[in-house]
């Protein structure tokens, strides 16, 4: 087990290699961070050398790379202007764990930026990730028991549609309907923007309140799709022989489904769940802007319409070692709970 | 007497002898005996109806066109759907809009399937160093979540097409954008199946038979290997249309998709959040198409899955 752990994590190595270069050579293309540093006035042309020198934008993009990479703390770089490398660098690279500073944002580290939004960005998505799970387990297997009953077809068509639905449409049409319309109605209305609510500030119960109908949206994307899956799995399961052994020994069926087919029905979803967990961390893009969540989707979307490269590739390599990791602790654990699968 | 009971027994036979089926018509059977399969394929056809039927009655100059006077107009006979932020009507840009999401999710499908099939293809049937490279570039893209990986292209080719005039209409260079990146973002699923469909066919006696006439590797790999794994690659086909439309909805309502003045169904929702209260008709009927649209695709693709897998039983959901 222990080399199978080790082989994987090997493997990690030239994968994000591949990803941080594409990621990088796109970002870096993207557009100018320096349009949009100066507000509202022109950046003057001599402003503009000087700023990209700091920055290390002139540079050819393979140094840029490997500045960003194992940083240029062991080099000397150019920041007169004069052709003569004098400054020793000062950056770490991404590799002994210095995100950069943010460029738009001057001197501010990417690490603290990121830091800053995450908190937000996980209170919304781990209630959600848990409502999704125990909904769509009840409802899977609720449905699977009804095979072909009208509840059956009720449940399987309403999924169909929520796992159809673009994000965007739930959000608006609950923000429509709990948001606008209880309040034209004169009913508690709950609230459709931000975090808080300014005139009253950040306590608990306003964000409560606020994250009501974000969850929601999010609950009901997810949740149509993993019922559907387990729906499918239980009913793979309840026509399996141990299953029929288990009835004939004359086990009650409360006992035969949970202790029985439920397990072994949900044991595919921990894959499903492993390969959602590190999309919780970049947050929702789109229910974060509609919201207007300050979470990491928002962060991610704002600093990439300002082609920010190192908040930009912050938030992508942490995601994209996120997603290798939990791949592998999915497989470990998976290995663990279902003793039929050996890795060699 | 035995003569009659004989011919009796034989034209009883005849009777219950049935013509085989061809695996076509199976197929077909299995398809129809899916109602919402058939359902989706009608809203289907009425959807592309719409769209480009649509286009018989009003042209595309009225659906761009602006009144500013006409701003933010709730739904009235003159404009049943009502006027978007600068007066123009949205039932005609739906129309439109239609034509270019639909065009923009089959499109998208092919430059997927074009990359998925080659690449599954080249990786399932040469093996080896080929396979390890190319697979290990797949999981690269794997693991960069699409719409994030999407919005960066979407950045990245951003304004650099300049606007294209085809069958006499002009059409933002966006269009062409979106269907690459998303074509470039979502092969990698239809890679591996088509890799692990040419693992298992070429070690049948038919590629061998095929080897040992001299036939050479390409025409193995287009007429003889990737005809046998065609159904897995429609369905997942079919399915990724309904992705694509979806894709493009969502990069296009957080502004990185299609320029207006063209329209799409998702270029249409654009910053519709801040008219939640104000003017509900902005994000309801382009929001309605898209769901509609896709259902219906997820629909049908679904009923395909299972009228294309033999072992389903024909009378199966």
């Amino acid at each position: 087990m222990s080399r199978y752990i080790i082989r994987r994590l090997l493997q990690a190595i030239p994968l994000l290699f591949i990803i941080s270069v594409l990621l990088f050579v796109l970002m870096i293309n993207t557009g100018d961070p320096l349009s949009t540093l100066g507000g509202r006035r022109v950046t003057r042309p001599e402003d503009r050398e000087r700023l990209s020198r700091q920055l290390g934008l002139d540079q050819p993009i393979y140094k840029q790379y490997l500045f960003w990479l194992i940083g240029n703390d062991w080099t000397k770089v150019d920041m007169e202007g004069d052709g003569i490398a004098e400054t020793p660098g000062t950056r770490k690279g991404i590799l002994r764990g210095d995100f950069g500073t943010s460029m738009v944002q001057r001197g501010k580290a990417v690490t603290e930026i990121i830091l800053d939004r995450l908190p937000n960005t996980l209170i919304l998505m781990i209630p959600a990730e848990i409502i999704v799970i125990i909904l769509s387990l009840a409802v899977g297997v609720y449905s699977a028991l009804r095979q072909y009953t009208v509840t059956d077809h009720i449940i399987t068509g309403l999924s169909f549609i929520g796992y159809s639905m673009p994000i965007f449409f739930i959000a608006l049409v609950s923000m429509y309907i709990f948001g606008v319309n209880f309040k034209a109605w004169g009913l508690p209305y709950l609230p459709t923007v931000g975090m808080f609510d300014p005139k009253i500030g950040k306590t608990t119960g306003q964000v409560l309140l606020h994250m009501v109908l974000p969850i929601f949206s999010l609950t009901v994307i997810s949740a149509a799709g993993y019922s559907r899956f387990v729906r499918s799995q239980m009913l793979e399961v309840i026509s399996e022989d141990y299953i029929r052994t288990a009835r004939s020994k004359g086990l009650p069926n409360r006992m035969v489904i949970t202790g029985h087919a439920l397990k072994n029905a949900a044991l595919p979803l921990v894959t499903i769940i492993g390969l959602d967990i590190p999309l919780l961390l970049g947050g929702a893009v789109v229910t974060e802007s509609i919201f207007a969540w300050p979470g990491m989707g928002r962060l991610f979307i704002d600093h990439l319409s300002r082609s920010d490269t190192p908040v930009v590739m912050g938030i992508l390599m942490m995601i994209s070692v996120a997603v290798i990791l939990s791949q592998l602790i999915t497989d470990i654990i998976y290995a663990w709970l279902d003793p039929r699968i050996r890795y060699s | 007497m035995m003569g009659t009971a004989e011919s009796d027994v034989i034209k009883i036979q005849e009777e219950f002898k049935t013509e085989a089926l061809t695996p076509g018509q199976l197929m077909r059977m299995r398809f129809v005996r899916h109602k919402m399969a058939v359902f989706g394929l009608v809203m289907l056809v009425v959807l592309i109806l719409y769209s480009f039927g649509g286009a018989l009655f009003f042209s595309e100059a009225q659906a761009n066109f602006t009144d500013t006077k006409l701003r933010l107009s709730s739904p009235s006979a003159a404009h049943p759907f009502g006027t978007d932020t600068v007066g123009r009507d949205i039932l005609i840009r739906t129309i439109y809009g239609g034509q270019i999401s639909l065009l923009i999710g089959m499109a998208a499908v092919v430059v997927e399937v074009v990359l998925g099939v080659l690449i599954g293809a080249i990786a399932g049937y040469y093996g080896g160093w080929i396979d390890g490279l190319l697979m290990r570039f797949t999981e690269a893209m794997f693991n960069i979540p699409q719409l994030f990986l999407l919005l960066v292209m979407a950045k990245f080719f951003g304004g650099s097409v300049p606007d294209i005039n085809l069958f006499g209409r002009q059409f933002s260079g966006s269009v062409i954008v979106i269907i690459v990146i998303i074509g470039l973002t979502s092969w990698m699923y239809l890679a591996r199946i088509v890799r692990a469909n040419f693992l298992s066919l070429k070690e049948r006696e038919f590629v061998l038979a095929a080897h040992t006439t001299g036939t050479s590797n390409l025409s193995i790999i287009f007429q003889h290997i990737l005809p046998n794994s065609i159904a897995p690659i429609i369905v997942s086909g079919t399915l990724s249309v309904a992705n694509a439309i979806l894709s493009e909805a969502y990069i296009s309502f957080l502004g990185l998709g299609v320029k207006p003045p063209t329209a799409t169904w998702g270029n249409m929702l654009e910053g519709a959040y801040n008219y939640v209260a104000t003017a509900p008709w902005l994000w309801i009927f382009p929001g309605l198409l898209i769901v509609l649209t896709v259902l219906s695709i997820n629909f049908v693709g679904d009923g395909l899955r299972d009228a294309v897998d033999p072992h389903a039983l024909i009378d199966a959901g």
